[in-house]
């Protein structure tokens, strides 16, 4: 009965979330955004007070219900491990926490935390780790899905569903999740819940409260036979029955209820056992000191070392080198097209499209972070990398970072669009109050970035074309057409530029732009 | 217009239809049995030439292997053997239609054919390279493109614009005038004349010419439907009414291009093809466009830009059972041009001149999009409507369905190139910042 209630709300939340995190419509995040924000860590970044007493008190009636009902990557590897549980009636056995591990990467964590070195937060965050997997791994699933019932739908004539570009954002994020998706359901597959019991900072966090919880599985044990039958189906691998011993770990025990189930002889109930000693049902505390699994923590530090690479090196080099080559190709490719024409000059004939070369992200000194973030400090110490924001983006300016200070974290590139004026969503959806939510009306008020003008890609500078494009364009006026010798050309007033990055989306300069954003330090 | 609101339309004046009294439907037309081709004779050497001329500028392009666009011959070759079949004898091409590609294809499926069952037209479309040695060049191409030793119809292309100067500088200053004249002499053009857009005095002073008989012209191709009849606004460009008049008075042949204005008149707003067609609920709209030029005497030949099979089975019947408008209906034609002025759509008839643009923008795609949803009501016109979002919806959709988003008219920089080879005058950048401007309050829900 426990843990029926417990799977159907599992997979309410999971479901929930999980399509949060696919949906770019914006239709959902009205009804389902709140479930991003009672995500632990999250709410620790956004000092949502209120969520974090909600949950620690939660933890304290309950234990740690949030791993196996709120967190999505609890509730992802409870499926992978329930596939794993497939191969053997006896699944698990119980092994000993492994505690050098557990409270070694905790406090690395708390360290990392407080010095603001994101990425390694970001990494093992449960939710941001989940985020990043269906953001990079599954959205282009739904995506294409999504543009299949697109095109069937351009063919009925009807407009229900749109087509939304797949893109690649960065290869480093997406190697990363990759790799945590691999680790992750290696771990659970054969272990259960090995992550959330000895890496996942959020795990030990509840940890320290489900020790003391109010109601727990409790063993009788006047009635237990010592059949093993709840030890070997705890994929928390928590629970102990030897011999002497009848206990249950209660700072990794999840509360999935899959145990009370599993006992014929009616002596495991979950039950209100507040301020009662471990003993008072079950006779022996857990056995203190005991040595790590070496086999198993080998394993987990080489998945880690593994992700940690991925993340330093190589997938950046294949980055920049694919870049190059294709910069090389493209180039290659106009001059060809440009030859063709040569030839042809003679005759103007009617029809065809000339191309266009994709835009490429130029370099920024300071990256550009979005509106409602007030600056760089604010979002970078805050964000959790969750991608939620860079699923959400409708205009497709939002990416993860590829800089390593802040890698996975977003920031903003105008070469699929621009942040337009009527767009408020991803501070609407922000749970870590990286980015607050603000009006229509407040957001251009912000300054997030400042134009400035390369003269020697400029068409108008150069004398190639008459332009003024970019003064045309710009939303608040801050570009002017200035005389410059015979020619003309932009010029921007800081104080009233916000950084939008229309005049850059929109500079017919390609594929890199002749006016580019800078971010800036402080948005005000 | 969508298949729905078709049917709706339809539906609804058939049962008006049902519902009038006898008498009062006026004689129905028979369009059973194959009926006969309309042929008019050519005053100067008495070719008999079918009233429906088979415009080659929209022939369907499909992807090659390389993924180029090119013109699908199979559905070229299935149609001009269907027309040929059904008596239209009239194919009018260009050097410069279809990215270059048009003759050719007229070519290849004209050549199928024995010489003397057809008339060719083609035209000097020197548009950038004026000198001599280019627009001879050009000329000659269109003998081995055409797979012929002459043409039955030259035509200057697309006059008007900038007036005597202009002419002078494309043919008289290059000794191509006196070039064309010779070959006419020599019997390798059989009639030459020109094609027109521009306004009421460029068009005087080009006709000047003609009476002062420093040139001589055998025909002239003008634009003409029952919209420019009147409403082509008379000053930047000149309305058909008048140029028909004028080329009439002289005894000149007309051959007429854009009778359906890049297929608007074939798709009218539901409340004009409501009253057509509950005048004539088994006839097309695009038949009404064709009765209009087709009741006008001195036109030799109609040039319909035909895609596909449907609109040629469709123009044929038309022309095959042909009925001239009454009195009454020029009238009924008059009214309907009136309320097709009071939709803000844009003058384009997707003859795709200004393609390609420099920076890449689908200029006739935008355009045509834009006409389509104000024709099919899919036009928010306000925040406060009913349906507002479902019509915001529809036009952004539609939008980037129909043109890639890299090639949207807020691309456009306004560098000007286009306008020079607008035959419809229109100010393309203008039209692109205003389209723009509409699509930015629908986004921001500013309208």
């Amino acid at each position: 009965m426990l843990k029926k209630l417990r799977v159907i709300l599992a997979v309410l939340f999971w479901l929930g979330i999980t399509l949060l995190l696919l949906d770019f419509t914006g239709a959902l995040h009205g009804w389902l955004g709140w479930m991003a924000k009672v995500q632990f860590l999250p709410a620790v970044m956004a000092l949502n007070v209120g969520v974090i007493a909600l949950l620690v008190v939660l933890t304290l009636v309950f234990g740690r219900v949030y791993c196996s009902v709120i967190c999505p990557l609890g509730v992802f590897q409870d499926a992978v491990s329930h596939l794993g549980t497939l191969r053997s009636k006896r699944p698990y056995k119980y092994k000993k926490e492994i505690k050098w591990l557990r409270y070694g990467v905790w406090a690395l964590f708390v360290i990392a935390l407080v010095a603001g070195v994101q990425a390694f937060v970001a990494l093992l965050a449960p939710y941001s780790a989940y985020g990043r997997m269906v953001q990079n791994l599954l959205q282009p699933l739904y995506l294409w899905g999504n543009n299949l019932l697109a095109w069937l739908s351009e063919r009925a004539g009807s407009y229900t569903f749109y087509e939304k570009e797949v893109w690649l954002r960065s290869l480093p994020t997406l190697v990363i999740a990759l790799v945590t998706l691999v680790v992750v359901v290696v771990l659970s597959f054969k272990g259960g819940r090995t992550y959330c019991n000895s890496i996942c900072p959020v795990g030990t966090t509840l940890s320290f409260f489900s020790r003391f919880a109010m109601f727990r599985p409790v063993i009788d044990t006047e009635k237990c036979k010592k059949c093993k039958a709840c030890e070997t189906h705890c994929k928390a691998q928590c629970i102990n029955i030897g011999k002497e011993t009848q206990s249950i770990d209660y700072s990794r025990c999840v509360d999935c209820f899959n145990c009370i189930g599993q006992c014929k002889f009616d002596a495991l109930k979950y039950r209100f056992a507040w301020g009662k000693k471990h003993g008072e049902w079950s006779e022996a505390m857990t056995p203190a000191g005991a040595r790590p699994d070496p086999g198993l923590s080998q394993k987990v530090v080489e998945g880690d070392k593994a992700a940690g690479d991925s993340r330093g090196q190589s997938p950046l080099k294949g980055r920049r080198a694919f870049m190059t080559g294709a910069t090389v190709a493209l180039g290659a490719a106009a001059l060809k097209g440009i030859e063709a024409r040569a030839q042809e000059a003679d005759k103007k004939t009617d029809g065809g499209f000339a191309d266009v070369l994709p835009k490429q992200a130029p370099r920024r000194e300071t990256p550009i972070t979005p509106p409602g973030s007030f600056g760089a400090r604010n979002f970078y110490r805050r964000c959790t990398a969750c991608q939620l924001c860079v699923a959400e983006c409708p205009n497709n300016v939002l990416r993860p970072s590829g800089r390593l200070e802040h890698l996975m974290q977003p920031e903003m590139s105008f070469e699929k669009g621009y942040c337009r004026p009527e767009c408020t969503r991803c501070g609407e959806l922000c749970p870590a109050g990286a980015i607050l939510p603000i009006s229509k009306e407040v957001k251009t008020n912000f300054h997030l970035g400042t134009a400035g003008v390369d003269v020697t890609l400029c068409l108008e500078a150069t004398g190639k074309s008459s332009c003024g494009k970019c003064a045309q364009a710009c939303p608040t006026g801050a570009i002017m057409m200035v005389a410059d010798g015979e020619h003309r050309r932009p010029a921007v007033a800081e104080e009233v530029c916000i950084g939008c990055g229309k005049c850059e989306y929109l500079c017919p300069v390609r594929p890199i732009s002749a006016i580019t954003v800078n971010g800036k330090e402080v948005h005000v | 217009m969508k298949r729905r609101d078709f049917i709706k339309i339809s539906g609804a004046a058939a049962l008006a239809a049902a519902c009038a009294p006898k008498g009062s439907q006026g004689a129905k037309v028979s369009d059973e049995g194959p009926g006969e081709m309309v042929y008019r004779t050519n005053p100067n050497n008495g070719d008999k030439v079918s009233l429906l001329g088979f415009g080659c500028m929209r022939w369907p392009m499909i992807r090659n292997a390389e993924g180029n666009p090119e013109i699908d011959q199979e559905a070229v070759n299935e149609m001009v053997d269907y027309a040929i079949e059904h008596g239209i004898n009239y194919f009018d091409t260009s050097p410069a239609y279809l990215m270059g590609q048009s003759e050719k294809a007229a070519g290849i499926a004209l050549s199928r054919h024995p010489r003397d069952k057809y008339y060719i037209a083609t035209k000097l479309s020197n548009f950038r390279n004026q000198s001599p040695e280019a627009s001879i060049r050009m000329y000659h191409d269109s003998f081995d493109q055409l797979k012929t030793d002459y043409f039955d119809y030259y035509l200057l292309h697309s006059i008007g614009s900038g007036g005597v100067e202009a002419f002078r500088q494309r043919y008289v200053e290059n000794g191509m005038m006196e070039f064309l004249n010779k070959e006419r002499e020599e019997g390798r053009i059989r009639n030459l004349g020109f094609s027109f857009h521009g306004k009421p005095g460029e068009f005087d002073s080009l006709i000047a010419l003609h009476d002062s008989g420093e040139y001589h012209f055998d025909f002239v191709q003008i634009e003409m439907n029952y919209v420019d009849w009147t409403h082509a606004d008379g000053v930047r460009n000149a309305n058909a009414k008048y140029l028909y008049e004028e080329l009439d008075k002289r005894g000149i042949p007309i051959v007429i291009m854009e009778p359906l204005l890049g297929g608007r008149l074939a798709n009218v707003p539901e409340g004009i093809a409501r009253q057509m067609k509950e005048r004539e609920p088994d006839r097309s709209i695009a038949s009404w466009a064709f009765r209009f030029c087709g009741t006008h005497p001195r036109v030799l030949c109609t040039l319909s830009g035909m895609t596909n099979m449907d609109p040629l089975v469709d123009n044929i019947k038309t022309f095959t059972h042909f009925k001239p408008l009454t009195e009454e209906e020029l009238e009924f034609m008059e009214e309907m041009a009136t309320q097709m002025m009071e939709y803000p759509m844009i003058n384009c008839t997707d003859c795709k001149y200004c393609m390609p643009c420099p920076w890449g923008i689908d200029i006739p795609g935008t355009f045509q999009h834009y006409n389509r949803s104000v024709t099919e009501g899919t036009y928010a016109q306000s925040r406060e409507q009913k349906n507002y979002r479902k019509l915001k919806k529809a036009y952004l959709v539609s939008y980037d369905r129909a043109v890639e988003t890299v090639r949207q008219a807020s691309h456009c920089i306004n560098c000007g190139e286009c306008l020079s080879h607008c035959p419809q005058s229109i100010p393309i950048p203008t039209e692109l910042a205003r389209i723009n401007r509409y699509i930015e309050s629908l986004k921001q829900d500013t309208l």
